[in-house]
């Protein structure tokens, strides 16, 4: 002891001998000067100092240590919490121990020892540990950056022994974020439900009504449990109010989170559908490779990719464009070759579509293999934003929406504002007028189709981010497209839109109590019974031309 | 001279095509389990039991083609779920004949078949009741799909729901009813479906007589489906629906009651589905939900367009032609048995629009008398020269000519 003494520098071996030998060291005058010190003491010091300290000594040093402003501190204490703080023997350097990894501390470069023995641990005892994690959760809840309080406040849910009630008060009193002050608030709350005070109790389930958080779900219920044991029966029928106001507000969450569930899904089913308005809905063609250009549109994402495998989220921009193109051209040689022979015979139409689809499904098991192709996701596409505590909602599920929704939008555009939606819907009224006017229908016919098909390409390209890409995924859209088709009206993109959405919500809603499969089947049998109210759909076509398809 | 003797001759004296074809398959069930139990094994007149069953199999999917010809060739409905039919009476019989195994299944349950006891069941569900009694399930077999097309008809027909809507609200059917049977507590076998079958009507099913029996019903069943849809499509009903077929609207205005002539030739054709499938579960030894697979109804629809739609036994010679192609060529060239299904139905569509047995007329007309185009011939082969003939205007003139006619 006195050989590792006598190595100290003259400061500390002051400070030391404050600490070590309180009764040898009573000179009014040099406890002044140590006290005017310790406020002055780095962090730096303060380590050296634990190093020599036995358990008893280390409370006051960490008193210091906490009240140091560094932005080493609150690590310094937490690796000293955790036990990871260790000095090397020979030179009294402080080292972080990460598992077998040896850093260290201010530097945080690595560090080489010979053997095991060459370190010490600098330890904690409880006592310790409960000083260490007060002050650590005061110093995260009195921290600069935001964040930082969140966490330390969601944590403080948990367990929030370490803090007092009149510090947090404080700390809400100083909070510029009503988030963290919120939070803060709860943990008041939780702590006033311990209380023996009838007030304070009260406050704090007042504090706690209506709130999301699981934590605060479970401490009111072991607290009802609590009180209805303790005949508390006045607190229990209070907390059970404020449990009923969460469930409710729980209930509300989910028929959000199923909402946006459905719309997710008749979002997907827009994406699939829309090309098939335009093909069914305007030409009158039932296409039933339609699926498989959604399918080829997948593997055009996939193509892409695999040019481009550094630049994933570039890619998915490309293969849009690019998806458009190959199911668009392949729509058009389908078009100019089997369906321009069939106009007029749908049922004719229905089976050459179905061997194309069975061929273009055989091509792409030929030359990328049966087994599902791996599409990667893009980073800003993963990752959830959350609502309220209970409620996190995905991002790649939003996107889609609004990419359904746009590509919705810039069809609609074409068909009313360009010179080709135009000849378009002069085609559909009336053919023969539209062709003696000077133009020429083939080519409508065929552009149409392409068009109808580059956007079931541009699904594709959506779809690669939800689903399996293979052989077979135009197979399960195919059926889904056409109920909505015939759901929303034949020839309305306003009705496609509506029997997406409402099809996708509602299939959502039945599947928590149906179950997935038989929510499906409960809205198939819904389709079939609907359409035999109303054979053309939620929006039909009036007049003539209803009776033209 | 006057045609004498019951409705049966009849019936066959104005058929040729029809005769032949009944001819040939009463040869055919009695020849060919005769060969398979007489000739031993070695002989060249031995026929082995898997050839047996597989033409077993195929007279089945030739009944199913009689049926679906009937209400597609005669009626205009294009039913793409007619595999739904086929199927429930194959699980109709498939009951049976869990029931039939008895205390012999795996885990020697006396009354619950083995899937029930898997999934931990105490008892068996009521719609199983009576499946232990052969002339219960056979009632069943017709019963079932029969029931089900009535509900599912009068409702769509009565709403005239006709064309491709009602294409694509079968197609969902059999979707519904497949992802309906796969489910374990239906109460069907879920994803395995049935199987492991020991015996029917206490004979053995691995037995080649029993085989052959089974064989010989097919055919019997084949005969009896083709002389059903004959008789209903020369009668004065089957006038009425071919009426139907070429304008139903005019059908309607000219007083016929068209939702009830759909009905009654749906329900019919229904029913034979049901036979069909009842006589293929015990030869093929399994039924599960894979047979509601739109795909397979779909399958159904190429047989006959190859075969001709319109023409009874055009649909048997397609069932059996298409179906001896998908066994050779699934056996001997995987790959390419989709690029020809597929090529099948792009190709019969365009060149062939009464399927094989309309290919000599079609070559008569275009050989014999090319002076004369479409003068005599039927409107779908004029339309045909049209668009091979025509190039820009091809598509007004197709779709003019054929509304006059009422879309096909």
């Amino acid at each position: 002891m006195r050989a590792a003494f006598s190595r100290l520098s003259g400061r500390m071996q002051r400070l030391l001998s404050l600490l070590i030998f309180p009764a040898l060291l009573l000179s009014p005058t040099l406890l002044l000067s140590v006290a005017t010190q310790a406020n002055t003491l780095s962090l730096a010091e303060v380590g050296d100092a634990l190093i020599d300290a036995n358990l008893r000594q280390k409370a006051p040093l960490v008193e210091q240590l906490l009240s140091i402003e560094d932005d080493d501190t609150l690590r310094f204490a937490q690796t000293l919490l955790e036990g990871d703080l260790y000095y090397r023997k020979a030179d009294r350097l402080l080292l972080t121990k990460d598992d077998d990894d040896l850093q260290a501390f201010f530097t945080q470069e690595p560090v080489e020892i010979s053997s095991k023995r060459a370190i010490k641990k600098i330890s904690v005892n409880n006592r310790l540990r409960i000083q260490l994690r007060a002050g650590i959760a005061r110093m995260q809840i009195f921290a600069s950056s935001e964040a930082t309080r969140l966490t330390a406040a969601q944590s403080l849910l948990k367990s929030a022994d370490d803090i007092d009630i009149a510090t947090l008060n404080e700390a809400i009193e100083q909070e510029t974020s009503p988030k963290v002050s919120e939070v803060l608030a709860l943990v008041v709350g939780l702590k006033q439900l311990q209380s023996d005070n009838d007030y304070e109790r009260r406050m704090g389930i007042d504090a706690l009504s209506g709130s999301l958080y699981p934590e605060v779900r479970g401490a009111l219920s072991n607290f009802i449990r609590d009180c209805v044991a303790g005949g508390l029966t006045k607190d229990a029928a209070l907390a059970a109010e404020a449990m009923e106001k969460i469930e409710t507000r729980l209930k509300i969450n989910s028929v959000i989170e199923n909402l946006y569930f459905g719309l997710a899904l008749g979002a997907v089913l827009l994406l699939a559908a829309i090309g098939l308005a335009i093909t069914f809905g305007v030409m009158g063609v039932i296409n039933m490779a339609h699926g498989e250009m959604i399918m080829l549109g997948a593997y055009t994402t996939y193509v892409v990719q695999q040019l481009m495998p550094d630049h994933i989220g570039m890619s998915l921009v490309i293969a849009i464009p690019a998806a458009f193109v190959v199911s668009g051209l392949v729509g058009i040689a389908i078009e100019r070759g089997v369906i321009r022979h069939l106009y007029g015979r749908p049922l004719e139409t229905l089976l050459a579509t179905f061997g194309i689809s069975l061929i273009l499904q055989q091509a792409v098991r030929s030359i990328f293999s049966p087994l599902n192709r791996e599409v990667a996701t893009p980073e800003w596409m993963a990752g959830t934003f959350s609502i309220n505590p209970a409620l996190a909602l995905t991002y790649n599920r939003l996107y889609i929406i609004i990419f359904s929704l746009l590509v919705l939008a810039l069809l609609a555009l074409i068909l009313k504002r360009t010179l080709f939606g135009l000849q378009m819907r002069a085609v559909t009224m009336n053919r023969p007028m539209a062709s003696s006017m000077g133009i020429r229908t083939g080519w409508v016919d065929a552009l149409t189709f392409g068009l109808g098909s580059g956007i079931a390409g541009i699904a594709g390209v959506a779809l690669s981010q939800l689903t399996n890409v293979g052989p077979n995924m135009g197979q399960a859209y195919i059926i889904d497209s056409f109920m909505v088709v015939v759901f929303g009206g034949v020839g309305n993109l306003w009705g496609t839109l509506v029997g997406a959405m409402s099809l996708g919500v509602v299939n959502k809603i039945l599947e928590p109590w149906a179950g997935a499969v038989v929510a499906k089947i409960l809205v198939l049998v819904f389709i079939i019974l609907f359409i035999q109210k109303r054979p053309r759909g939620l929006f039909a076509l009036k007049g003539r031309a209803a009776e033209m398809g | 001279m006057p045609v004498r003797g019951g409705p049966l001759t009849r019936l066959l004296m104005a058929d040729a095509a029809g005769r032949r074809l009944v001819m040939a398959l009463m040869a055919l069930s009695v020849v060919v389990p005769f060969c398979n139990l007489v000739f031993p094994e070695g002989s060249i007149f031995h026929v082995s039991t898997y050839t047996m069953t597989l033409l077993g199999k195929y007279l089945c999917y030739a009944l199913l083609a009689v049926a679906v010809d009937l209400i597609w060739g005669y009626c205009g409905i294009l039913s793409l779920g007619h595999g739904a039919f086929f199927a429930l009476g194959g699980y109709a019989m498939g009951m049976y004949l869990m029931r039939q195994i008895g205390d012999r299944g795996v885990y020697a349950n006396p009354e619950l078949p083995d899937f029930m006891v898997f999934l931990n069941w105490t008892e068996l569900p009521w719609y199983w009741m009576g499946f232990d009694q052969f002339w219960f399930a056979m009632v069943m077999v017709l019963a079932a799909p029969g029931i089900l097309a009535f509900v599912f008809g009068a409702l769509a027909f009565r709403s005239r729901v006709t064309g491709v809507y009602l294409s694509i609200i079968t197609q969902a059917l059999t979707y519904a009813l497949l992802l309906a049977f796969f489910r374990n507590d239906m109460g069907f076998g879920g994803n395995n479906g049935l199987t492991d079958f020991k015996d029917i009507l206490g004979f053995d099913l691995q037995q080649d007589s029993t085989r052959a029996a089974l064989f010989f019903a097919s055919g019997v069943a084949l005969i009896l489906g083709y002389l059903i849809s004959r008789w209903i499509v020369t009668s004065k009903l089957g006038r009425v629906l071919v009426a139907i077929r070429d304008s139903e609207a005019r059908a309607r205005f000219l007083g016929y009651r068209v939702e009830w002539y759909q009905l009654f030739v749906f329900v019919v054709s229904a029913m034979l589905a049901g036979v069909a499938g009842a006589l293929y579960v015990p030869q093929v030894g399994i039924i599960n939900p894979g047979e509601f697979a739109p795909i397979n109804s779909i399958e159904i629809i190429i047989w006959v367009a190859v075969g001709g739609r319109g023409s009874l036994y055009g649909a048997v010679i397609g069932a059996v032609l298409v179906n001896y192609a998908k066994t050779y060529f699934t056996g001997a060239f995987a790959e390419l048995w989709l690029f020809m299904l597929g090529g099948l139905f792009v190709l019969t569509t365009l060149y062939l629009p009464k399927g094989v047995v309309g290919l000599w007329a079609q070559m008569k007309e275009k050989f014999v008398t090319p002076g004369r185009p479409g003068s005599s011939s039927g409107s779908i082969n004029q339309n045909q020269n049209q668009n091979q003939n025509k190039s820009e205007d091809h598509g007004d003139h197709d779709t003019a000519t054929n509304k006059a006619e009422g879309s096909v």
